[in-house]
């Protein structure tokens, strides 16, 4: 029998348990559905509010979090969430208007999704911002989408091939795949760039356009991006921009004015809207006028001109050529975009140059301090992140057991095993919200366990022992595939 | 320099370390010509002014709390929402957290996770759920995904009733413009008839049949004869479910549906103006390995404790990359925590109070609203706590006269039905009162 550190809900449940109640009803009693309509049994549990409250905060502390520690976390920009976000999106006004309400009774919603719309179009150099998308892939879906439409409307249906860096994010294919698109993977060179040569000779009129993330996967800007865009423009493709590293570009330099036609923002990531454990995030798209037609439905627009004494009128227009409709409502409005907006309220341009230097430097500092202890195969000023190989000479440890043994060291580990060119691959991003003294500590933590690799491996291989649970068997989850606290019956797979 | 922690002092100290002079020699690769542009942008504000900012344009919407009486319903509902949840959500070690890749120092997200599958295979008394999916509609155009990929692209039409969501069927067209499918049976003129109507489209070639209980229309139907219908083709079927309905209804999975999704906005989070909300996604075991998302399993760890990881990554795009089953990567991971935290604390008695009071209140409101001269129920079927009214003129006339009385109407069913340009969706929960309920039915008698 295994040990239970927390007991589920549902072993929490007692028959007869009340928590929070209902008030009577103030309404004539009428007649229930009939019997064949309703169901049977609601199996859920019985608490008292005192026992939900002291089981999720008891989950809670099972967790690390950016707010308890330092959470190097490659390509997922673990900044700090500031608190005020969480003050502002939980404003009446904003918490308590349907989004099916007439325009002229939520002007405040929509004036605050035009100005992010205006700020994020002025920040990426981009003509058109959607708002829509749930996160960074649904982002790209909706970029791929409108690549798709622009191809089909001038009647080029040869384009079939979507060209992915051996670097980028798993979920770039995959939105490609989602489309029915082939896949033609761009190598890297050996500065961690596109490889010029294959690009060249993989551009032909079947070329959709092409996805590339950067500053890269391996945290580094391509120096001959406006070749690689050319290149792609040059043979009729568009390009994509994978946004989730735009927080090393905030002020530096904007994907638009690269020639890029189309980019993803992760809110999530840049612009400090919490990730919540797995979302929501929020995954707006900016696009160059090339595209600028095909923005899915519905944007918020200027409806008619404000002046000096009254605000413009607000409502949603539709593009001529719009993709359509990526989800139900107007995205992900106050658990994303009104944090986001606060966020950039209170930082304007320079602040904005700031969050990039700093995180720039805060990577280049710790990439600094840990070369000659780990090997970096792509050692050049990078960017917001840098990866190292967790292994070594005359050892058998591995990324994971360097990772878990961080843990040891209270630290949460980088992401391992991508991207995927780099053997036993460490990606290391620490944001701009770390200060000099983590660094050192997690600097010092990861030379100490280079170190114990040669010499005391096992600690490696134990790791985590410190944590208040250990490495778990995996295999045995996927094989015996308990999904649920309790199963109706066990049905066979076919 | 918001909220970073860095002294000058220190940034000299770390550009030393780094070998270069300035933070701006950090940026060599970036073309020149494109380097540090001048960002027209508002400058800064603290965080007082930020927070007065925000605060006056939240306070200019007219909010359904402190502004409005509201009967609108279609797709996201005004439910009350016990003051736990959000303590609990504002605990930091849960929202700021990443999806948890490393479950040893994860396993409080993992867990919740965990329950929160196995409280929705509950609701809807499927086998299995995911993690969530963005929001409804987007759930349901997975569904679609599942089924392409069960019959590997081999069938290719899909059935969906007009009664669905109109929002939830644009999602689906933007979803499937590239597959290579067809849509069919969603024509207005089969509005009216029964759902067993659609099984004439139904053939060899449909993969899947969707349809929404209660409908778009509120009308409850029993969906088994129809199920039967679409399995006798081998097609699947996916029910686009109410969760507060659910509360009382018979499960889409004691009709024989294969997938019931769904919005579970309703279980404790916010309207917030459309977003973020929460899809759910269950279905029957046996298709586990064509679901997209991400899914919790139960193991142990190396000291024997029982424990919770991601499990069947393999599906993901992470792994298969173009041949994952979905893209998706972030979901709804913090509001699938509020959805299970309202279904605990509320439990089995407080929820089924909920459903009775949104079951009763909406029917006092139908009686006393049918009464009135010009009005009449659109339906004669049973319906849960939404409900189409005819109205004597069209129904955004009757909104407007509404607004001007404070009170925010029905949806204007006109938008997406020319025929029913006269009918208002209302929708009336437990928010309501017989005093708001009584003042709907005057003012529309004195309209």
């Amino acid at each position: 029998m295994a040990t239970i550190i927390e007991p589920t809900i549902f072993e929490l449940s007692s028959a007869g348990r009340r928590g929070v109640r209902m008030p009577a009803s103030d309404v004539p009693v009428v007649d229930s559905l009939p019997q064949h309509l309703l169901r049977s049994e609601l199996p859920l549990p019985e608490i008292a509010e005192v026992d939900v409250v002291r089981h999720y905060v008891n989950l809670s502390k099972l967790n690390y979090s950016v707010d308890s520690g330092f959470y190097p976390l490659g390509s997922c920009t673990m900044k700090y969430n500031p608190k005020i976000n969480e003050d502002t999106c939980r404003y009446p006004g904003f918490l308590f208007s349907h989004p099916l309400q007439p325009i002229e009774t939520v002007q405040g919603n929509l004036a605050l999704m035009y100005e992010l719309q205006e700020w994020l179009k002025e920040i990426s150099g981009f003509a058109g911002v959607t708002l829509q998308p749930a996160a960074g892939a649904h982002g790209e879906y909706t970029g791929v989408l409108m690549m798709a439409a622009y191809h089909k409307l001038r009647g080029d249906s040869k384009r079939i091939k979507m060209l992915i860096p051996d670097a980028a994010h798993g979920t770039n294919p995959a939105s490609v795949g989602m489309m029915g698109m082939q896949v033609v993977t761009i190598p890297s060179d050996d500065r961690g760039n596109v490889d010029l040569k294959a690009l060249e000779a993989a551009c032909d009129d079947t070329v959709v356009g092409m996805m590339l993330t950067n500053p890269n996967t391996l945290g580094m800007f391509d120096e001959n991006v406006e070749k690689v865009i050319s290149l792609i423009h040059g043979c009729g493709g568009l390009m994509y921009g994978d946004g989730a590293n735009l927080n090393a570009l905030l002020g530096i330099v904007r994907p638009g004015d690269l020639g890029f036609d189309v980019m993803h923002f992760n809110l999530h990531k840049t612009f400090s809207v919490p990730h919540g454990g797995g979302g929501p995030g929020c995954g707006p798209v900016g696009v160059s006028k090339t595209l600028l037609d095909f923005l899915p439905t519905p944007l918020v627009g200027i409806l008619e001109e404000g002046n000096d004494e009254e605000a413009p009128f607000y409502g949603f227009v539709t593009p001529p050529n719009s993709i359509g409709r990526m989800k139900a409502f107007h995205g992900h409005f106050g658990g994303g975009m009104v944090r986001a907006y606060t966020y950039i309220a209170m930082h304007g341009p320079d602040g904005l140059k700031d969050i990039a230097q700093y995180a720039v430097l805060n990577a280049n500092y710790l990439q600094a301090k840990v070369r000659g202890h780990y090997k970096i195969p792509f050692d050049r000023i990078c960017m917001h992140e840098f990866v190292a190989e967790g292994r070594f000479e005359g050892s058998d440890v591995r990324a994971l057991d360097v990772s878990k043994r961080l843990m040891d060291y209270g630290f949460h580990p980088p992401t391992n095993y991508f991207p995927l060119i780099v053997p036993e691959a460490l990606m290391i991003e620490p944001t701009e919200t770390e200060n000099k003294d983590t660094l050192d500590k997690f600097a010092d933590a990861l030379i100490k366990i280079a170190e114990e690799a040669k010499t005391q491996p096992e600690l490696l291989h134990n790791a985590p022992s410190t944590t208040k649970f250990g490495r778990m068997d995996e295999v045995k989850a996927a094989r015996e595939l308990v999904l649920c606290c309790w199963l109706p019956e066990n049905v066979e797979l076919n | 320099m918001t909220f970073i922690p860095i002294s000058p002092h220190e940034r000299d100290e770390m550009l030393a370390t780094v070998g270069v002079k300035s933070l701006d020699d950090l940026f060599d690769a970036v073309p020149k010509k494109h380097r540090f542009p001048k960002l027209n942008l508002p400058p800064a504000l603290t965080e007082m002014e930020a927070a007065a900012h925000l605060s006056d344009m939240a306070s200019s919407n007219e909010n359904v709390q402190q502004d409005l009486v509201s009967f609108l319903g279609a797709g996201a509902y005004n439910h009350y929402v016990p003051s736990v949840i959000d303590h609990m959500l504002r605990r930091g070690e849960f929202y700021t957290a990443y999806t948890p890749y490393q479950p040893e120092i994860s396993q409080g997200t993992l867990q919740a996770v965990f329950e929160f599958q196995s409280l929705m295979a509950n609701l809807t008394g499927m086998d299995v759920s995911n993690a969530s999916h963005y929001d409804g509609a987007t759930a349901t155009a997975e569904a679609i995904n599942l089924a392409y990929a069960q019959y590997r692209g081999k069938r290719t039409r899909i059935v969906v009733s007009p009664a669905l969501h109109p929002q939830y069927r644009d999602v689906i067209d933007t979803y499937t413009q590239g597959m290579g499918v067809e849509t069919v049976g969603d024509e207005e003129t089969n509005l009216t008839l029964s759902p067993e109507s659609l099984s004439s489209y139904i053939d060899d070639n449909t993969m899947i049949v969707i349809v929404q209980y209660p409908d778009f229309l509120g009308r409850i139907f029993d969906y088994k004869k129809l199920i039967d219908d679409a399995h006798a083709k081998g097609a699947l079927v996916c029910v686009v479910a109410n969760p507060t309905a659910l509360l009382m209804l018979k499960t889409p999975a004691d009709m024989g549906a294969d997938i019931v999704v769904g919005e579970a906005q309703p279980f404790g989070i916010p309207m917030w103006y459309g977003g973020p909300y929460l899809g759910f996604f269950t279905t029957k075991k046996s298709y586990v390995h064509k679901m997209a998302g991400r899914l919790v399993g139960e193991t142990i760890d190396v000291r024997g404790q029982r424990s919770y990881v991601l499990t069947l990554t393999a599906r993901e795009q992470h792994i298969k990359r173009e041949r994952a089953t979905s893209n998706i990567c972030t979901n709804q991971g913090l509001l699938a925590l509020a959805a299970s935290i309202y279904m605990s604390v509320l439990g089995k008695q407080g929820l089924s109070e909920v459903a009775n009071l949104c079951y009763q209140k909406a029917h006092y409101a139908a009686n006393e609203l049918s009464k009135l001269k010009g009005f009449k129920l659109f339906s004669s079927e049973p319906f849960f706590h939404e409900f189409t009214l005819q109205c004597p003129k069209p129904a955004s006339e009757v909104n407007q006269y509404l607004l001007d009385h404070g009170i925010l109407g029905g949806y204007d069913l006109g938008n997406d039905y020319p025929e029913l340009k006269n009918h208002l969706l209302i929708a009336v929960t437990e928010m309501n009162s017989k005093d708001e309920i009584d003042a709907l039915v005057e003012v529309l008698k004195e309209m």
